[in-house]
């Protein structure tokens, strides 16, 4: 059974020892520490996989060991190493403090994964606070620059008031029921006004950690604030583990015959999808650009939601993963221009097609994949998401999702846009360290390898789902 | 060896497409490097290839291994991804990788200070990489993707030189045309998925052989006939072959022997189940090859630029080849298709080697008296010429011979007498050809005759290795062999015709009749060519402008096609456009108009939240019933 809980119980222990290293090693050993995070993060997701698949039960229900779950884990840990190599760099930031800085990433990875893992509301919980909590830091780490410290108080109040929210959830649930297992509370549920309440609580609570309208209101400012790096990390995988839990919590516990959810789910979705993109078309900020095509992307992945079907679950699994890379190929471009100039502006990737051809074609790839253009990976996942939405006869919010793909598609390209004939006064790059390279190569050829070749991740994913279809 | 082979074969297509890429990535800028992993990876899959065709040959069974498996599953629908190994697609491979190995080679010498010679080797790996993975598709979704790489690697190589407009224009012509084809053979495999329901060849044969609407099969075959009539040049699509000779020579080569025009005569081969299910298909198909074959031996005769007559002389074959499809004999069609690669591509070859020995100087009237000068070219093309013509015992010969005699023995009698017919034109344009260029008088021009000497090694080479193959690529569907193409690469349902004396001799006899004709008028100067033009000079100037088919087409893209599309602007410019403009600015307006709720205050976004949580509990309270089911 312990054997089992492996990758969480070194990732805690790892924590503990980067955070003890910062003491023992001030300054000097940040190599170290980077070096012993990425390994031991390597170390955890060769575990990861190998676990495999088998559903084991731990603590009378409160913990759960299974494919969907390992899904998850291996998509944060993924996450995490692709952003600590790809920022490899940017973190001289944050002199001194460095070592700290990943001690609290890996916090953070952990909370994720028991999140991903968590068969109970109250370990539910707790693990998100890990997490959140964690971020709350992580956002505020430039001490010495003004809206990074406003970024991470903002996300703090705002952070504490959601949890509120969902904790008040939670509770109504209790009173109901009795119970926190979700297994069993959906067999104790029957229709009351405090259910709803409660139903609607916990929509809203997840609904903030995936930013979904109006839920989302502290995207932009937190993301536009936050180190790049962080918020790379915070729009992917924070945003992936609160709908691996959310998906969680509501198939398995208010799958219910006498209480729509899906319609409400399906009206924040569209308003999602439709105000995240319309907004994106007139930001001039990358990070700003990216918070509110996050916020449009989280309206993607709630349509699956709203679809509960093989298809649109199948989707949530598929797009999360393949929106790691190219998420995270985009944030890794954008870490290495603001690198060069230190601002984060769209019209500095400026020429950038010819003073650093990969950096602007890994650029394009990924953002044509959040577009969803054929043949990169996010075209695939799309398709599935409506697919499903179809299916479940949601054709209404599948042509919203559609007709959004499409006007995405024209903030992308202006950004690709200014990298081939936009102007720039210089005239060269500085040399990408082959830490970032490589990240930037992964989220390259898996955004493309994953868009032509979709069978074993459709695969993988369709297992990973199949405890949810009964 | 054979086994192992056998289960790599995808390496064959999967090498040089990633060569395509290394070099278009990262060694472009090393040329030697470039021209040299190409040619690695499609000697080893020359290599592969003969290993496995030797395999087969011994092994004596007739081949079939298929790989496949899913790329996308969805109810209803299942596309896969596989590779397909039998009779058909080893004796391609080898062809392909032949041919494509030696004209690389060959272009060492003859792009040598090419200023894109790294690009040209990327393409030709490309080039090569999609005719491979067409030859090797085990369905028609996956053949359809490489047979428009073939059409995109034949464009990038036709306007290689694209600062010439007339090698831009070539490859749009080429491209466009193709599309023609291919729209049609698009909408024949929408068909086929959509009535059988697969596109997997192994599966779609025996459900084409019990299909009983016949009128739906014809329409779905001649939807897919229209791939070939595009990518194999036939009438009225082969407008685009002659004009790609703008292309440098060897790649004219690889388009005219081995890649391109092989895949539609191969595409006819390969779904030969669905071809020769109903007779009035066979019949389109056997009229149009028939009229190809004829109406381009015609022009061939005509030309004067060494490789527009032998582009001529592609067409025709191919016809001939089409034809024998459209009778029944696949056989005999994929016989004839080898045999023709090896001499084709030597004959391409061979000018190329007179080309560049003259510095570009293309027309034969300027050439002359080449043989003392250059003995290997002229040798080794007079062998690919008698080949073509179908002398006995070489290659062309053989093949023709099937072809005549599936005619013969099949009572088509009309289709035989074309073939004497095609077959003796042959033979006289061809040493038409040979004596104009290669024998008699010099007539160069500008530059000094004697500075013309040999081509260099590494272009001779390829050229003695093709004429070999051409003197003996023929036996092996000979009958003093056995036959043993017939034993692998043929069809079911297909008859195969005893060998006829009375056919084999005379078609040689006619071979032999059409090179005298050319020795008589145009190395004896018997008659005056110049008396026969100007009596037949309506004729002549007929078939001299090649009919005034581009012409045709021309006037009717003018008026047709130019008419359209201006009203079509009209309409895009004064309605879509502005519906367009107002949906654009709408949209802007809109977002502008969203972004002023994010103002930075946390107690508003927090009023959002909460609001946001009151007006959906307000909304479900007041839905009531309607959300509860």
């Amino acid at each position: 059974m312990l054997s089992l809980l492996l990758p969480e119980i070194i990732t805690a222990s790892l924590g503990v020892l980067v955070i003890l290293l910062a003491v023992i090693l001030p300054g000097k050993g940040e190599k170290t520490v980077q070096t012993l995070t990425v390994a031991g993060l390597v170390a955890v997701l060769f575990l990861a996989v190998k676990i495999g698949v088998d559903k084991e039960v731990l603590f009378n229900g409160i913990y759960i060991i299974d494919a969907y779950a390992g899904f998850f884990k291996i998509l944060f840990l993924t996450g995490a190493i692709l952003v600590i190599l790809s920022s490899a760099n940017y973190v001289k930031n944050f002199s001194g403090r460095i070592s700290e800085f990943y001690g609290f990433m890996l916090f953070a990875v952990l909370g994720m994964m028991i999140m991903a893992g968590a068969g109970d509301l109250l370990t539910l919980y707790i693990a998100l606070e890990l997490m959140t909590i964690s971020f709350y830091i992580l956002v505020a780490y430039v001490l010495n620059r003004e809206t990074s410290k406003e970024a991470g108080l903002k996300y703090l109040i705002l952070g504490a008031l959601s949890s509120g929210i969902l904790l008040f959830g939670i509770s109504l649930v209790y009173a109901l029921t009795g119970t926190t297992v979700l297994s069993e509370i959906g067999s104790r549920l029957t229709l009351e006004p405090a259910l709803i309440s409660a139903v609607i609580l916990i929509l809203a609570g997840f609904g903030f950690k995936i930013a979904l309208i109006p839920f989302h209101m502290w995207t932009p400012d937190i993301y536009e604030g936050a180190p790049i790096n962080v918020t790379a990390f915070l729009a992917v995988a924070s945003k992936a583990a609160g709908l691996a839990a959310m998906v969680r919590v509501f198939i398995s516990s208010f799958q219910l015959g006498f209480f729509d959810w899906q319609l409400i789910l399906a009206l924040l979705a569209a308003l999602t999808m439709i105000i995240g993109n319309l907004v994106a078309l007139v930001q001039s900020n990358i990070k700003r650009l990216l918070a509110y095509s996050s916020i449009a992307q989280a309206g993607y992945l709630a349509v699956g939601l709203v679809a509960a079907n093989e298809y649109g679950l199948k989707g949530i699994l598929f797009y999360s993963m393949v929106y790691v890379f190219a998420n995270l190929g985009a944030f890794a471009v954008a870490v290495q221009v603001e690198n060069d100039t230190g601002s984060n502006e769209i019209k500095d990737f400026g020429e950038l097609g010819k003073r650093s051809p990969f950096l602007a074609a890994v650029m394009t790839v990924c953002l044509l994949s959040l577009a969803g253009i054929p043949p990169l990976a996010g075209f695939v996942g799309k398709f599935y998401l409506f697919s499903g939405a179809v299916e479940a006869g949601y054709v209404w919010l599948a042509f919203i999702g559609l007709l959004m793909s499409m006007i995405s598609v024209y903030y992308y390209l202006n950004v690709v846009k200014v990298m081939y004939i936009g102007k720039s006064p210089k005239e060269t790059f500085p040399a990408i360290e082959p830490s970032a390279r490589l990240a930037l190569w992964i989220c390259l050829l898996l955004t493309v390898f994953l868009g032509i070749y979709p069978y074993p991740l459709t695969l993988w994913t369709g297992n990973a789902v199949k405890l949810f279809l009964g | 060896m054979f086994e192992w082979t056998l289960q790599h074969i995808w390496l064959i297509p999967l090498m040089p497409l990633l060569v395509f890429a290394l070099i278009g990535l990262f060694l472009h800028k090393w040329p030697g490097i470039s021209a040299a992993i190409s040619i690695i990876s499609i000697a080893t899959g020359l290599a592969l290839s003969v290993v496995t065709l030797i395999g087969m040959l011994k092994g004596g069974q007739p081949l079939h291994y298929e790989i496949s498996f899913p790329w996308l599953k969805m109810p209803g629908l299942t596309v896969e991804m596989g590779l397909l190994v039998d009779g058909l697609t080893v004796v391609m491979l080898f062809i392909v990788t032949l041919v494509a190995f030696l004209v690389q080679v060959y272009s060492l010498g003859y792009m040598e200070g090419d200023p894109g010679f790294a690009s040209y080797y990327a393409y030709q790996s490309l080039f090569a990489a999609a005719m491979l993975g067409l030859v090797a598709a085990n369905n028609f979704g996956q053949m359809f993707v490489f047979w428009e790489l073939v059409g995109l690697a034949s464009y990038l190589l036709i306007g290689f030189w694209f600062g010439k407009n007339s090698a831009r224009e070539a490859a749009k012509k080429a491209f466009i045309t193709n599309r023609v084809g291919d729209f049609g053979f698009l909408l024949g495999i929408l068909f086929v998925q959509i009535i059988f329901g697969t596109l997997n060849f192994g599966e779609l044969s025996p459900q084409v052989a019990d299909y009983t609407n016949t009128a739906l099969l014809v329409t779905v075959t001649l939807l897919l006939l229209a791939g070939p009539v595009g990518k194999s040049a036939q009438f009225p699509l082969h407008v685009w072959l002659p004009d790609a000779m703008e292309g440098p020579t060897p790649v004219s080569a690889l388009i005219h022997a081995a890649t391109m025009v092989a895949a539609g005569v191969y595409l006819i081969a390969r779904a030969f189940f669905i071809f020769s299910a109903t007779p009035e298909a066979m019949q389109v198909i056997a009229f149009i090859g028939g009229f190809t074959a004829l109406f381009a031996a015609l022009i061939a005769v005509t030309q004067y630029d060494i490789k527009r007559i032998l582009a001529y002389s592609t067409l025709s074959q191919l016809g001939y080849m089409v034809m024998a499809m459209g009778l029944g004999a696949m056989t005999a069609g994929m016989f004839h298709l080898t045999t023709h690669a090896f001499f084709k591509a030597l004959l391409f070859l061979g000018a190329g080697s007179v080309i560049y020995a003259l510095h570009h100087e293309q027309d034969i009237r300027n050439m002359g008296g080449l043989s003392r000068k250059m003995p290997v070219t002229t040798w080794t093309f007079v062998i690919g010429a008698l080949a073509l013509a179908g002398i006995p015992p070489l290659a062309g010969f053989w093949s023709k011979d099937e072809i005549l005699l599936s005619a013969y023995a099949g009572g088509y009698t009309g289709f035989y007498v074309l073939g004497l017919l095609v077959a003796f034109l042959t033979a006289f344009y061809m040493f038409r050809l040979i004596f104009t260029a290669f024998f008699g008088e010099s007539h160069a021009r500008g530059h000094h005759h004697a500075e013309v000497k040999e081509s260099p090694l590494v272009m001779t080479i390829p050229l003695i290795i093709l004429a070999l193959m051409s003197v003996v690529a023929g036996f092996i569907g000979a009958p003093f062999t056995g036959n043993p193409f017939g034993h692998f690469v043929h069809y079911a349902g297909e008859t195969h015709h005893e060998p006829e004396m009375v056919v084999a001799v005379t078609s040689a006899l006619i071979g032999v009749l059409g090179i005298i004709a050319a020795y008589l008028v145009y190395a004896r100067k018997m008659v005056s060519t110049a008396r026969v033009k100007e009596r037949l000079s309506g004729v002549y100037t007929l078939v001299y402008n090649k009919f005034y088919i581009d012409e045709i087409y021309l006037w009717f893209i003018k008026i047709f096609v130019d008419g359209t599309a201006r009203l079509m602007f009209w309409i895009d410019i004064n309605i879509i456009n502005r519906l367009v403009d107002l949906s654009a600015e709408i949209t802007g307006a809109l977002g502008k108009a969203l972004r002023y709720t994010e103002d930075g205050q946390v107690q508003t976004y927090a009023y959002y939240m909460l609001g946001g949580i009151i007006i959906l509990s307000a909304a479900v309270l007041l839905a009531g019933l309607g959300i509860m089911r």
